[in-house]
């Protein structure tokens, strides 16, 4: 950033700087290499992302303008930095999310990429996507040994806690040991809210 | 290095990179030279070596744009307000009768030598310091002082 020291001193300089075109529109854009919508929704605002592909990489919960940030940051390092608010390339994601939190039962989750994981968040999501389907629930322990890692239940913990598919990939379907549902990125309420919809749409 | 998400660039500077497109080139030109302006930008980002100064980044690009929509018009017929060549045919200024408006300074600021309208676009419109506009220019810094101080004589003298 470079802006001058010193301000426009007198009413001349001032008028020049005072120099708007108020019909301006923002310029358009034929591609991104990340899209994103972020949507307000009954679990709480949230980011969504698919790649050029329109796969989806990014069901994150946003709820300030920080996190927002963040998780954009998150994307441009991750995947490309050409990343733009596109709403309308993610119109099926956006579709299924809101059928699925309305309580329908959710058809095929739109198409997903786990590029914003870590390689040991890889196997542990892949699978939770693949064991713990709709209205079951699993404990970090099991899940720790379905993933080949049955000393890790807390490293899985940690691992569904940066889950980058939040709700397409159902971490909120995993439980302490004792039943409690210990943490969640979108906070309890909206873990409660996901499992208690679960339940009663079965 | 870590590149910003574009759309942050966007959402910050796309309001001052139409006025710099449109102080530049005026109203028939300028929307098109902000769309081509954000398009080379876009095309160029990924490629980027430095992310320090991306506004400043973003203005050179404008200002090249309209350079080039500049020379390209040159075949065309010449519109009234176009700078160069009203600069020539009229030696100073249009009648101050709203020249105490931003408009009105503006349609004087039109009238002026290409290389001083150029300057005062970029340091009041863009907000840059004169090494920034040395660099955009292709000049010195010297130089784009005076071309700046040359501009603000000229417009003070026709708006009294």
């Amino acid at each position: 950033m470079t802006p001058s020291h010193s301000g426009p001193s007198d009413r001349l300089e001032a008028s020049l700087a005072g120099f708007d075109v108020p019909a301006a529109r923002p310029p358009d854009f034929p591609t991104a290499d990340v899209s994103y919508a972020v949507d307000d929704t009954p679990i709480g605002r949230m980011l969504l992302a698919c790649d050029g592909s329109g796969v989806l990489v990014a069901s994150l919960f946003t709820p300030d303008a920080a996190a927002e940030e963040a998780a954009l940051q998150r994307l441009a390092a991750r995947i490309s930095p050409r990343v733009l608010r596109r709403p309308q390339s993610l119109d099926e994601a956006r579709r299924w999310l809101e059928s699925y939190l309305e309580g329908g039962r959710p058809g095929a989750a739109p198409a997903w990429a786990l590029s914003l994981a870590t390689p040991f968040q890889i196997p542990v999501l892949t699978t939770l996507a693949a064991r713990v389907g709709y209205g079951d629930r699993a404990t970090y322990g099991q899940l720790a040994s379905w993933a080949g890692r049955p000393q890790a239940a807390r490293a899985v913990g940690t691992a569904l806690g940066g889950n980058p598919l939040c709700v397409v990939l159902p971490c909120h379907r995993v439980v302490g040991a004792s039943g409690s549902l210990t943490g969640y990125a979108g906070g309890l309420a909206a873990k409660r809210y996901l499992l208690e919809l679960e339940s009663t749409s079965l | 290095m870590t590149l910003p998400p574009f759309q942050l660039l966007v959402d910050a500077h796309w309001r001052d990179v139409a006025r710099l497109a449109h102080a530049l080139v005026g109203p028939d030109d300028g929307d098109d030279v902000a769309q081509q302006a954000w398009l080379q930008a876009w095309a160029a980002y990924p490629s980027l070596t430095s992310a320090t100064n991306l506004r400043g980044w973003l203005f050179t690009v404008t200002y090249r744009c309209a350079t080039d929509a500049h020379r390209g018009r040159g075949r065309r017929p010449v519109p009234v307000e176009d700078p160069a060549l009203a600069a020539a045919e009229r030696p100073a200024v249009d009648p101050p009768a709203t020249a105490s408006d931003e408009s009105g300074v503006w349609q004087i600021v039109a009238t002026l030598p290409p290389r001083q309208r150029e300057a005062v676009a970029l340091r009041y419109v863009a907000d840059l310091d004169h090494a920034a506009i040395a660099a955009a220019l292709g000049t010195s810094t010297a130089m784009s002082r005076r071309l700046v101080s040359d501009a603000l004589g000229s417009l003070r003298k026709a708006l009294s």
